[in-house]
């Protein structure tokens, strides 16, 4: 039987503020996340992979947290869904979804939250086929896709007035 | 819960200090680069090593460099995305844009690195399962056991080679470079990969893949890949089809490469494929007949998540569609 190896200390820099804590080398980023930092709106789903439900954005990219180690991602900017709103003001894209009914159980959520607004970051008038394939990695098991899709659009079309007004 | 076995973490910043932990550490140690392929097995039991080796913080292996004269040379650390993103790739090497873009889904693509898929892990029905679904049918050849489950009279694991990007590169003429603690070797990746799930390829433990060298295709060249899957996204390869084709100027084929995989350990070269499209003018019915060279030469067994059958059937109709995609702009 071996021994677990020790904990490391680090610094993990999530949603802009840095918090200094001790875990395991082998503990996923996810883990951490939930039972470290309490961040809980991050989800376990299938945990191999499969699901998107994990999906954090980690230096501006969206990754699987449930295969990333927490001491790969020091030194790196983490952001969760906790993250989107500012000051209870929800994110556009969190806004859209709530109007539309695009959360069903809710359990998807975050990570397709995440996805969603990692893609209109980069393009505010994303065609339903550019939406589809940005949110390809993502399962709803209530099978809410079409409303997902729909929001997506709408909040894109929100933050483009926004801007051009 | 799926949690990871507990091991030490040891992230490398070069590619001699990656050497020499792995070195130092023998069997007990695996290198990890994107970790998309490792993790998952590691939480299901399939690898409980004692140290990981980190490679992602080598950045001189995240370069995409493409000279005209020479070809393209790739990091093996760059990530399927960059590969997809990248416009020398895209205009003189598309099918392996087009087989980088269908590698697991977006996020597997931010993580996951060309030289991890190339190195990915032999798959089978009977070995991607959980540690108690494995003990209760008696493990396998491939893990713990002595007996292929796939076909019983066996003498070598029969899981099979599913990466997307490696057919593709077969078709392109790769030369991969392999580092190890006696130092650098080169092997074209018809040598690389090995008939046998076990030990599907001959890097050694203590060597990591570095880069990945593609000669310039000839005038005239054009290629495709098409995988088998039963979602758009998201899944392995059930079978997968690349070509490679070259004409001259009067449209004669002067060189053709099919390469299959996902129906064996190693991709698998239809060379009497490539034989009937030579010295032709490529069109669809030599193509049907290429296409039936497929259909012979390719043997998918029962361990994949579609029939036998169906992915034999199959083999003909993803040959011919893959073969009409570089046959279409000729005429």
């Amino acid at each position: 039987m071996s021994i677990a190896p020790s904990k490391i200390l680090a610094t993990l820099r999530v949603n802009g503020r840095d918090a200094t804590l001790a875990f395991h080398p082998h503990a996923t980023l996810l883990e951490v996340l939930r039972e470290e930092l309490r961040l809980t709106g991050t989800k376990h789903g299938c945990e191999l992979g499969q699901c998107g439900a994990c999906t954090v954005i980690v230096d501006g990219t969206p990754v699987l947290s449930c295969l990333t180690l927490a001491a790969e991602a020091i030194g790196r900017s983490v952001e969760t869904v906790e993250g989107l709103a500012v000051d209870g003001t929800l994110h556009p894209v969190q806004r859209a979804f709530l109007e539309l009914g695009a959360a069903q159980c809710g359990y998807c959520t975050p990570g397709f939250l995440n996805a969603a607004v990692h893609l209109l970051e980069k393009n505010l008038e994303p065609s339903e086929a550019e939406i589809r394939d940005a949110l390809a990695g993502h399962l709803c098991r209530c099978t809410g896709y079409t409303k997902i899709v729909e929001a997506v659009a709408l909040a894109g079309r929100r933050m483009r007035a926004s801007i051009d007004g | 819960m799926l949690r990871l076995p507990a091991f030490e973490f040891q992230p490398a910043r070069s590619v001699d200090e990656a050497v020499t932990l792995l070195g130092e550490h023998g069997d007990d140690a695996l290198p990890v680069a994107g970790g998309t392929d490792l993790y998952a097995n590691m939480k299901l039991g399939l690898f409980a090593p004692r140290v990981v080796v980190g490679l992602r913080s080598i950045t001189a292996l995240r370069s995409i460099r493409f000279d005209p004269q020479h070809g393209l040379r790739i990091g093996a650390l760059c990530s399927l995305d960059a590969i997809v993103r990248e416009p020398a790739v895209a205009e003189h090497y598309p099918a392996l844009a087009q087989a980088a873009a269908m590698v697991g889904t977006p996020e597997i693509r931010n993580m996951g690195t060309i030289g991890g898929n190339l190195c990915l892990e032999t798959r089978c029905n009977y070995f991607n399962q959980s540690a108690e679904w494995r003990k209760a049918m008696g493990y396998c050849l491939k893990r713990d056991g002595n007996l292929c489950r796939v076909a019983l009279h066996s003498d070598t694991c029969k899981a099979i080679n599913a990466s997307d990007t490696a057919p593709v590169m077969h078709a392109y003429d790769a030369r991969l470079s392999l580092v190890g603690p006696r130092g650098e070797r080169t092997v074209n990746i018809r040598e690389f990969y090995q008939n046998d799930g076990a030990h599907a390829n001959v890097k050694r433990a203590d060597e990591i893949l570095t880069e990945i060298a593609l000669p310039l295709p000839a005038r005239g060249t054009r290629s495709s890949y098409r995988k088998l899957r039963l979602r758009k996204a998201f899944d392995f390869p059930l079978l997968g089809v690349a070509v490679a084709v070259a004409t001259d100027a009067g449209g004669s084929c002067t060189q053709a490469r099919i390469v299959l995989n996902a129906v064996g350990s190693a991709p698998l070269e239809v060379e009497a494929a490539g034989a009937i499209l030579l010295g032709t003018h490529l069109g669809e019915e030599i193509a049907a007949d290429a296409a039936e060279e497929v259909f012979k030469a390719g043997k998918p067994l029962e361990n994949a998540n579609a029939s036998l059958l169906y992915r034999k059937r199959m083999l003909r109709v993803i040959a011919q569609r893959t073969l009409e995609d570089v046959i279409a702009p000729l005429r």
